[in-house]
């Protein structure tokens, strides 16, 4: 069931859109910065390169790959929502929906197949995304070591110490992006058509994100709990030391928020009556 | 055992303040073409989304086979195919690929040599690698009906096949579902609002209005033909009626004007009674048959209307 979930989800043309985003994205801060890079690693030093000596190939393919990844804080969830938030209310709006609930499988398989597939797309466009941002920028740009600019402070990361760091923000950016999933999945059960699910998963994301990065002290003891505050763990595998625990509590958080995502759309859909 | 395919005992559904279904209870025998009839809005999808799980009960329960059927075992849809309303499908994806997607999920293995075997039945063949959206409508039934059968079910759902047909293709519709019923042996739930449909394919028969059970029973037991109303339709005469209120014909007099006179009788006797009334002067129009059906469900409904005190 789930190849066919899968197959419905490829064979749409729309899946491709986001395919086409991360690429183009990722390719125009490329290309503006094999042409104007150096101009921008000198304002973006300007701070720091009084007090410290730094050489090397800076403006190399780890750093940019940091900033595409920065760049695409918005838009990556975004782009799962537009599938995850389809996944139920768009067969609900093409009426497929109730010829898929008249075979003898059950509701509850259905919600877990479809957020499985929601998640496979996920995956697979964050592994496409890695694939142009650190393939690609390592080939225009070639490797060194990664400064890493912080409002406070910089790091600097030896080159041979970046690779698996990458892969870790990856799969931290994974689990992240199956809760976008699991919250679109969960508004799609809701409606029946896809556009408020996306727009909804959006609005949240938006909303929470705010919240988030607010400093008001009234926010401080709500936002640790917000998933949202915790979707940006990844940038912790670029600190030095790495920050494990806050990690680790991030994760925790992510995963938690998954399963009530999830668990509430089983219970919810188990239960809706199909009028659509 | 019973012969009961499917069971509805005493269901009931309420939206809001809306009542759609009130009490119903009917059952569907092997062998049958059940037609289930009723105006828009009479509960007719609503009853038929109850017998397949789209739509939860408020009370009553639904039998498949002889089993209870709820969340817990929704393995007896397998036993059931079914297109509801339209036959809405993956418009991006082939007739083949829609056709394979779905009996996928049947419950049953399904091979190549049947959904080929099926398209043939639904005369699809050689059309079944086209995308959907390139499909006609009629095009699109026949698809929903090949997927509802792929998994050989002992029942086929028809929510309302016909609509959207132009006339051509409601008359192929009615072909498929009578072969369906004759040559491959289905029993069939079919709905519609759509009397004559009904009258042409449907063996037993149930008339909802409002929600509730208006009658049920063998179409030809309902339909007694010495009921169907004939209306003649002859140049004013005054003298016609008076001449009619004391012959043999009396009887069979429904209703009487000057230009229409309405006999309720069986048709072989109206070549008789056209002889009678040329012999007495009356220069006749047309002859025609009010339909049956359409008679039989009217003053059915009304009734039901009158003694819900809602006309």
């Amino acid at each position: 069931m789930l190849r066919l979930e899968l197959y419905k989800i490829f064979k749409k043309p729309r899946t491709y859109i986001s395919f086409g985003i991360v690429t183009a994205f990722a390719l125009v801060i490329q290309l503006a910065l094999v042409a104007d890079g150096k101009n921008f690693i000198a304002f973006a030093m300007q701070g720091v390169s009084a007090q410290f000596d730094i050489g090397g190939n800076v403006l190399n393919g780890y750093l940019v790959t940091y900033i595409i990844l920065q760049s695409l804080l918005l838009q990556i969830p975004l782009l799962i929502a537009l599938v995850a938030g389809d996944v139920l209310a768009g067969e609900a709006n093409m009426g497929t929906l109730r010829l898929l609930l008249t075979k003898p499988v059950s509701r509850s398989k259905i919600v877990l197949v479809k957020f499985t597939a929601a998640v496979c797309y996920a995956l697979l466009l964050l592994l496409w995304l890695a694939v142009i941002a650190l393939g690609l920028s390592i080939l225009f740009f070639g490797t060194g070591d990664l400064v890493n600019m912080k409002s406070d402070a910089f790091v600097v990361l030896l080159k041979d110490d970046i690779m698996w760091r990458y892969i870790a923000a990856f799969m931290f950016a994974a689990l992240a992006m199956t809760t976008v999933a699991a919250l679109a999945l969960l508004l799609s059960a809701f409606a029946d058509n896809s556009i408020g699910p996306i727009m909804g998963t959006m609005g949240i994301i938006v909303v929470l994100m705010i919240f988030s990065t607010l400093d008001l002290p009234i926010f401080d003891v709500v936002k640790q709990y917000l998933f949202t505050t915790h979707m940006v763990g990844w940038k912790g595998f670029f600190d030095d030391p790495v920050p494990y625990d806050a990690i680790r509590f991030s994760a925790i958080v992510l995963v938690v928020y998954t399963i009530l995502f999830v668990g509430a759309t089983v219970f919810y859909f188990r239960k809706k009556d199909i009028k659509s | 055992m019973s012969d009961n395919i499917i069971e509805a005992k005493a269901l009931s559904k309420t939206f809001g303040s809306f009542t759609a279904v009130t009490d119903l209870s009917f059952s569907i025998q092997q062998g049958d073409v059940y037609g289930f009839l009723g105006q828009n809005g009479a509960g007719k999808s609503t009853t038929i989304r109850m017998l397949l799980g789209l739509i939860y009960p408020d009370a009553g329960e639904v039998y498949i086979k002889g089993q209870l059927f709820n969340n817990q075992s929704r393995h007896l849809l397998q036993h059931i195919g079914a297109i509801i309303e339209r036959p809405d499908m993956y418009l991006y994806l082939s007739g083949w690929d829609n056709l394979k997607m779905f009996a996928r999920l049947s419950g049953k293995p399904i091979k190549d040599p049947r959904l080929h075997e099926v398209l043939e039945i639904v005369g699809l063949k050689g059309r079944e690698q086209d995308k959907v959206k390139a499909y006609s409508q009629g095009m699109k039934q026949r698809l929903g009906i090949a997927i509802a059968l792929v998994h050989n079910p002992d029942l086929l759902i028809l929510d309302e096949p016909t609509n959207g047909l132009d006339p051509q293709g409601i008359a192929e519709m009615r072909l498929l579902i009578q072969s369906l019923s004759r040559d491959h042996g289905k029993t069939i739930l079919i709905s519609s609002h759509l009397l004559y449909e009904i009258e042409q394919i449907a063996t037993r028969m149930i008339i909802l209005h409002r929600g509730r059970k208006v009658v049920e029973g063998a179409v030809r037991q309902l339909l007694d033909p010495a009921e169907t109303l004939m209306q003649v339709d002859i140049l004013p005469d005054e003298s016609i009626g008076v001449k009619l209120n004391s012959s043999e014909w009396n009887k069979h007099i429904h209703e009487i004007s000057a230009a229409k006179l309405v006999f309720k009788m069986h048709p072989s006797q109206m070549p008789a009674l056209n002889n009678w009334l040329v012999a007495q002067g009356a220069q006749v129009l047309q002859i025609r048959s009010s339909h049956s059906l359409e008679a039989y469900f009217l003053s059915l409904t009304n009734e039901a209307d009158v003694k819900a005190g809602t006309v």
